[in-house]
């Protein structure tokens, strides 16, 4: 096929009027020839800046390479060697901020399409059913990882890799941590996508038990001491969603976006099904404006609702990823920027009916170097709402940090573990994520997950 | 799987079952709670545990059946088993913390309200094992409705029975026995534990503060994931907003919110039950009941 080497080989999607209405996934992916056309515009640099950018430095000039000839095979081997779960960081990667924020042909043109060609190649292995390879070695070393989301799986599937008997410890009924009660569908489809992927780390020799809460049903002492095992992982996540502390929050009607993405994407609420119900509303609210936000309201815009997205400050400032807002806009959420809340207006019956609101402008920066937002005074207004999903970010869970004997923890709450290779205060135990460091990406989760395992590989093999 | 070794009515929808868990088995206490999830397609249900074998690697736990998913759980037998089965879940009673010799020197009283009946249990034995004689007052609807009975007679010191309808022992709501066993008949407390539904807790607490008694409640908000991440079951105690799971599920009861809490409550209860009739009776519910 014909292409300009400056544009990206264009990506199919579902039309936004279509997909408002459904939880199929949103972006179709790349057939061969257009993986194959992408993937020639790739320069192959000597000194590839983008292997630089990814955490968990994946050789992307070879398996782009490989793409090219149409060496899918081979490109899978290059993927998998660095990274456990490419299916997953093909779609849910900030790869402009990362890789392809990096990549040369960015300067004059687009940057090559990294995350899309890193999807379409871990897509192609799964449908032709191509796995990773299990280890030939094996030791006998026992190591724990707790939580099964990205660090977790990560940290798991290098150990395994290495030869080590990896035990994956989980709380919820089931393993994929946030790629599983956290983001949609329509985004990363679950049967298809997260399971496979989970799969493949199984493959690799990975125990998975699910329904244990490290902390209560056991404890990592208790691990160590009684259980055998020589070393621990805390790849735990995030933990407790923050609200505003405004009147009105404990109304009916007001959600964590947690509560509402868990019932809809892990228990399927939006499934008649499912047991599990969800109070999907009418006029919604969502306030904030991260990729949790994001996800919140397009999934309340499926369920039938009208949604605005509320956030203190402009759209430059918005945290969340670039093609995030642009598919929401797309499929019709409305933005009250430069917006918040200072109230939930509650009805007789303990109901939310609307939300007092504030104007703000921007004044100067503040310590994140992002400008403050200022409230304008007399700027006061109403919207009226039935629900409010509050996306503000989380405080860490201190289940293992109360429970763990000489567990340290900064003043945030969040296990303290060195950058290089997530030792902790306490031996043979490591830490990384969003448990160490508050909540961030999925792949900043499996570059701390991969850290840890070369650190613990250290530990076990000097002891 | 989570085998099902004892499955029993207890009363008209309330049942009660063994369930194989030794991990939970292994490392609950008193007031502690665990979720259970009876197949893929079931809600994580919530449910404080009734008592636990540590040899056996058992659990009791005692329910009611009012949504969707309990309706499903009543149906299953012996032999049959849970999907998920997860815990022990949220902060041991306060009174496990305690000194036993502390609390030898201290008169206790539990309240229990009709399926409440089942977490008051475990921690008046495990006062019994103890050695602590505790006073329990056991509130019914009706005769047909009472549980545990000859359970809770042989671990308590004074049991006092009362239904609303009089059909059996004493007749009308536990806060008159309180009332009666304090004012008419000389008892001094220095601590009660309340647990039963939510207008009964409230109620006791409004009663045992003018009595100068002090109150621990047990609060059951609607949870899903149980260990802190979905904030559905926040309550308000004493102006700070608090998560049951993981804060609770026991409480400070004369601090606690209670009208905002029954209010939550309610949302939840609704939404549940119009899922179920949504099942039961077609799409007839589809419409915005929870908002009358």
């Amino acid at each position: 096929m014909e292409i300009d080497v400056l544009k990206k080989v264009p990506i199919s999607e579902q039309d936004p009027g279509v997909r408002a209405h459904n939880f199929d996934e949103v972006c179709l992916g790349y057939s061969k020839e257009e993986a194959v056309a992408e993937a020639s515009r790739c320069l192959n640099c000597k000194n590839a800046r983008c292997i630089q950018g990814c955490p968990v430095a994946i050789d992307i000039p070879a398996f782009i390479h490989q793409v090219s000839e149409g060496n899918f095979k081979e490109a899978y081997r290059i993927l998998s060697d660095a990274s456990s779960l490419p299916a997953v960081c093909g779609r849910v990667c900030p790869q402009e901020n990362q890789c392809e924020g990096q990549c040369i042909r960015g300067i004059k043109g687009d940057p090559i399409s990294i995350g899309k060609l890193e999807r379409f190649v871990a897509d192609w292995a799964r449908e032709n059913n191509i796995k990773p390879e299990p280890p030939k070695n094996k030791l006998d070393a026992k190591v724990a990882v707790i939580g099964s989301g990205p660090a977790g799986l990560t940290c798991a599937g290098e150990l395994a890799r290495m030869g080590y008997n990896v035990t994956i410890f989980e709380a919820l009924h089931e393993p994929g941590g946030v790629l599983v009660y956290g983001i949609p569908e329509f985004r990363l489809p679950k049967s298809e996508v997260v399971a496979k992927e989970i799969d493949n780390v199984r493959a690799l020799g990975v125990k998975i038990e699910t329904n244990v809460i490290i902390g209560k049903s056991v404890t990592i002492d208790q691990l160590m001491e009684d259980e055998g095992f020589d070393a621990v992982f805390i790849g735990s996540g995030a933990g407790l969603p923050k609200f505003m502390g405004i009147p009105g929050e404990q109304a009916n009607g007001v959600f964590s976006a947690n509560e509402y993405l868990t019932r809809s994407n892990l228990m399927k609420a939006f499934d008649d099904e499912y047991d599990t119900p969800i109070r999907p509303g009418q006029k919604v609210a969502v306030v904030g404006g991260g990729n949790v936000a994001m996800d919140a309201a397009r999934t309340a815009l499926r369920l039938g609702a009208d949604v605005t997205v509320v956030y203190r400050r402009s759209e430059a400032e918005l945290p969340a990823r670039v093609e995030e807002v642009h598919h929401a806009k797309e499929e019709g959420i409305k933005f009250n920027l430069l917006t918040n809340p200072t109230e939930i207006l509650v009805d007789d019956n303990g109901w939310v009916r609307g939300m007092r609101c504030v104007k703000m402008e921007l004044g100067e920066p503040d310590e994140s170097g992002r400008r403050s937002p200022v409230v304008i005074e007399g700027s006061e207004f109403e919207m009226e709402l039935d629900t409010v999903i509050m996306s503000l970010g989380t405080s860490p869970n201190p289940l293992i940090s109360s429970t763990t004997k000489g567990l340290e923890v900064n003043k945030r709450k969040c296990i303290v573990a060195e950058e290089q290779y997530g030792k902790t205060s306490k031996e043979g135990v490591y830490a990384g994520g969003d448990a160490v460091t508050g909540a961030a990406t999925v792949i900043l989760a499996m570059g701390a997950g991969k850290a840890a395992a070369r650190g613990i590989d250290e530990f076990l093999k000097n002891r | 799987m989570y085998e099902i070794l004892k499955a029993e009515m207890l009363a008209e929808n309330i049942w009660l079952m063994d369930v194989k868990a030794p991990r939970v088995a292994g490392s609950c206490m008193p007031g502690q709670f665990v979720i259970i999830k009876i197949d893929e397609k079931g809600e994580r249900v919530p449910l404080t545990i009734c008592d636990y074998d540590r040899n056996a690697g058992t659990v009791t736990i005692v329910f009611q059946s009012v949504g969707a998913s309990t309706a499903r759980m009543s149906k299953l037998k012996k032999g049959d088993a849970f999907r998920d089965f997860v815990g022990p879940l949220g902060q041991p009673s306060e009174l496990c913390k305690e000194s036993i010799n502390e609390l030898k020197n201290k008169k206790i009283l539990f309240v229990a309200g009709g399926v409440g009946t089942a977490p008051v249990y475990p921690q008046v034995k495990w006062l019994k094992e103890n050695g602590i004689n505790a006073d329990v007052i056991v509130g019914a609807k009706t005769q047909s409705l009472l549980i545990l009975e000859d359970e809770m007679k042989a671990v308590a010191g004074n049991l006092y029975i009362t239904t609303d309808d009089g059909s059996y022992m004493r007749k009308g709501m536990v806060t008159e026995v309180i009332k009666d066993l304090v004012q008419n008949e000389g008892h001094k407390y220095d601590v009660c534990i309340a647990i039963g539904p939510m207008i009964m807790m409230k109620f006791v607490c409004l009663l045992t503060k003018e009595l100068g008694l002090p109150t621990v409640v047990s609060l059951n908000p609607i949870m899903v994931d149980g260990t802190g991440m979905c904030g559905a079951c926040r309550v308000t105690v004493d102006g700070v907003v608090k998560f049951a799971c993981v804060d609770g599920p026991e409480f400070d009861g004369h601090k606690v919110d209670f009208d905002q809490a029954m209010k939550r409550q309610q949302l939840y209860k609704t939404e549940e039950g119009r899922a179920y009739l949504k099942k039961t009776e077609g799409d007839t519910h589809k419409g915005n009941c929870s908002n009358a």
